[in-house]
């Protein structure tokens, strides 16, 4: 049954977009209704229903009728609010007795980070390079990313760096030295 | 005819206002079409393609305010292609040519260039009211151009608008000899502006009720503009976010507490919710409230600023409140007349939001309800049932079920009956939109009890073309009919074509009509202007009259074709 209303459509004229699915995902929905109404048994009818469900709704042009200013407004409102609430991680320091928090939205840059974390736990951090990492310092930041790695901070940009650590870590000593080296 | 010198009729019109009143004024008679037409000082034109503004100009050559729409209903969901039409730059070359002193435009939905403002911001000496009501095409240069050259501007409102922020210093723009501001309202523009420029217009404009700010306005800054404005009936917050124990935070407190004239507040753009406490004073005398733009707040703050709003009459927020905050407003809001729930997320499930549930408690709570649009998840017809008995006063009833083609959850029948009810119990209503799943049975029921119904908007619905008939035949009033993904084909569009020269416009898409039936319709009816909006690459025009077509925008028109029609739009 289904097959021959495929078939249908199909090969039916339409002064449409060609090749999308949307006209016939969408003429299911309507046959799908009507196939509904036939069925005086409820159970055949649900499992119609079941077989070809709705469309999702990001598939239909249009739909929820909602004003494209104000969708568009909230897919920028969701972006700014994560951005105005802060992006606060816990910053710890090997041998430090406690954690401190800071707030990665407030710092523009790896540069201005890497100064606020030397001056909260007076220590300098060496010179960084892509390819041996940080040089001339026995600390290393590193951070904790969303899969739960630890990384060497300063490898990705900046953006993509504040949207995916969790946490910072200020790493010493021969530890630390073992995320520095690219090679062996 | 006359037995009255003209001045004298002329004065008794002076006291009828409405649109729909001198309209009907004017077929009286010949003398009376022309004493009207001299006198009349506002027009309104729903479509701009039903007449040229040649013509306009010619009828009321006294024209002080003019209305125009421009693009369809369905274009607010992108069911109209960029650059279809609408274009406002026509009406104000024409208007700047002639000798009318045009003091006020409000348009919707219509294209509008910064060459457009920038002529009529030099054209009218007495201009004073821009309302642009989701428009495009402009930048913030066009708004500077206003500000510039309109010395008695005393409107600048826009809403909802498209506009392309060229950070340029707009705001700045008003010249120091500009003190005439009653109403401004930028909430919509995204870039930022020059506060301190923000806060000298402010001061200098005494008569200043009106002011909806932008994103880009901290609270520091509305703080200030308050104490210089205690005087605001309307405000619309930009950004709102501080930390409570600050000192700018105890200003505000304290400056809010002077504005005791503001009874509609919106924006809230940026929020945080530990600020919202200050607003409590001021929303005990609010008659409207506007959160829909504030996905910053969350139920529980909705619900606790809702509870001290007993004076509210229009509510407008997002479906976050959820149905226990609704239930809050029930109890609450007694005078409440107008409900607007949006969805936080239009496209997600999502666990907070609001249901049939919801709906019942505020009919049960809110008798004066008469305007209402409510997205939500699901709806049952014993719930519509029992909202039509607790409000027989609906003028608008616009209800969204997010997921197309759903039937009532519990029964898993569709929603016929319960829209029966609302059209059967609801004798004044104006505007109704449908949908979840719905027979040719609710069809039946409108045109059987809808009688004052203007616009229909209807998606997913009906089995077959007796629905749309049911419409066509029973709705006497029907100005605007809009449709959607329906079954509904030739046999429903031909059955009475003259009925679409009593009605503004018809829009079907998705459909099944074919481009046969309406090289009929366009061939009876030269008075009507039938589009065929083509979209599709193989855009041939002599096609195949079995071809489904599309899209198709019928109007009324006195005008015959545009002539700015784009390439993709057949006019037949």
């Amino acid at each position: 049954m289904e097959n021959s209303v495929a078939y249908e459509k199909a090969t039916e004229l339409r002064l449409g977009l060609p090749g999308i699915d949307e006209p016939a995902v969408l003429s299911s929905v309507k046959n799908n209704k009507r196939s509904l109404h036939d069925e005086k048994s409820g159970e055949n009818g649900k499992s119609a229903q079941n077989e070809t469900a709705p469309p999702s709704k990001a598939q239909i042009v249009g739909w929820p009728p909602v004003q494209s200013y104000r969708k568009n407004n909230f897919q920028q409102a969701k972006k700014s609010e994560s951005e105005c609430g802060g992006i606060y991680v816990k910053v710890s320091m090997d041998g430090a007795p406690y954690l401190r928090k800071i707030d990665l939205k407030v710092y523009k840059g790896y540069p201005e980070l890497l100064q606020v974390l030397e001056n909260m736990f007076k220590f300098t951090i060496g010179d960084y390079s892509e390819r041996e990492g940080y040089k001339g310092s026995d600390y290393e930041p590193t951070y904790e990313d969303k899969d739960g790695d630890w990384m060497l901070v300063g490898d990705v940009p900046w953006e993509m760096f504040i949207r995916s650590c969790k946490r910072l870590r200020i790493m010493k000593g021969s530890e630390a030295r073992g995320l520095s080296c690219s090679g062996v | 005819m006359n037995y009255f010198p003209d001045e004298v009729v002329e004065h008794v019109f002076d006291f009828i206002t409405s649109h729909k009143d001198r309209n009907s004024v004017s077929l009286v008679c010949k003398s009376w079409y022309k004493i009207e037409r001299y006198s009349r000082q506002r027009v309104f034109i729903g479509n701009c393609y039903s007449i040229t503004p040649q013509r306009l100009i010619a009828r009321f050559p006294g024209l002080k305010s003019l209305t125009l729409k421009g693009k369809p209903h369905f274009a607010d969901f992108n069911l109209v292609p960029h650059d279809w039409g609408g274009f406002v730059d026509p009406w104000i070359k024409a208007l700047a040519k002639s000798r009318i002193g045009l003091e006020e435009l409000r348009l919707k939905r219509m294209v509008v260039s910064d060459d457009s403002l920038e002529l009529l911001s030099k054209s009218f000496p007495n201009f004073k009211s821009l309302v642009l009501v989701s428009c495009e095409g402009f930048t913030t240069d066009g708004v500077a151009a206003i500000a510039a050259n309109c010395r008695f501007l005393r409107e600048l409102d826009l809403q909802e608008n498209e506009v392309e922020d060229h950070r340029g210093h707009w705001l700045s723009c008003f010249p120091e000899s500009c003190t005439s501001l009653v109403s401004l309202n930028f909430a919509c523009l995204k870039g930022e502006i020059n506060l301190a420029s923000l806060e000298r217009l402010v001061a200098r404009s005494p008569n200043l009720k009106s002011l909806r700010l932008n994103r880009m306005v901290p609270l520091d800054t509305l703080q200030k503009l308050l104490m210089r404005a205690p005087q605001l009936v309307d405000l619309g917050i930009g950004s709102y976010v501080d930390d409570p124990s600050s000192e700018v935070f105890s200003k505000l407190k304290t400056v809010i507490q002077l504005c005791n004239s503001i009874r509609s507040l919106s924006g809230f753009l940026e929020v945080a919710p530990c600020c919202m406490s200050a607003i409590y004073p001021i929303c005990e005398n609010l008659t409207f409230l506007n959160l829909s733009y504030a996905p910053g707040l969350q139920g529980n703050d909705l619900t606790k600023l809702v509870q001290h709003c007993r004076k509210l009459q229009r509510l407008w927020i997002l479906d976050c409140i959820g149905d226990k905050g609704l239930g809050v407003v029930a109890s609450t809001c007694k005078e409440l007349q107008e409900l607007r729930v949006f969805p936080s997320d239009p496209f997600d499930a999502g666990n907070a939001a609001v249901t049939e549930e919801g709906l019942v408690l505020i009919s049960s709570g809110c008798p004066k309800l008469n305007s209402l649009l409510y997205f939500c998840h699901q709806m049952t017809n014993a719930a519509l049932i029992t909202v039509a008995k607790n409000c027989t006063n609906f003028i608008r009833f616009r209800l969204c079920i997010l997921d197309p083609v759903k039937a009532d959850p519990v029964t898993n029948q569709p929603l016929d009956e319960g829209f029966g009810a609302i059209v059967r119990s609801n004798k004044s209503l104006k505007r109704l939109s449908l949908s979840g799943l719905l027979t040719d049975q609710v069809f039946l029921y409108i045109g059987m009890y809808a009688k004052k119904l203007e616009m229909l908007s209807i998606a997913f619905a009906g089995d077959s073309n007796k629905g749309m008939l049911y419409v066509l035949n029973g709705c006497k009033k029907l100005r605007k009919l809009e449709i959607r993904d329906c079954p509904f084909g030739d046999v429903a569009l031909l059955e009475d074509m003259g009925k679409y020269e009593t009605m503004r416009s018809l829009w079907m898409s998705s459909c099944e009509v074919t481009l046969g039936a309406c090289k009929i319709l366009a061939k009876k009816m030269p008075s009507l202007n039938l589009e065929i909006i083509n979209e599709s690459e193989q855009l041939e025009f002599s096609l195949d009259d079995r071809l489904l077509v599309d899209k198709m925008y019928l109007y009324r028109t006195l005008v015959g074709h545009r002539k700015d029609k784009p390439e993709y739009v057949l006019l037949l």
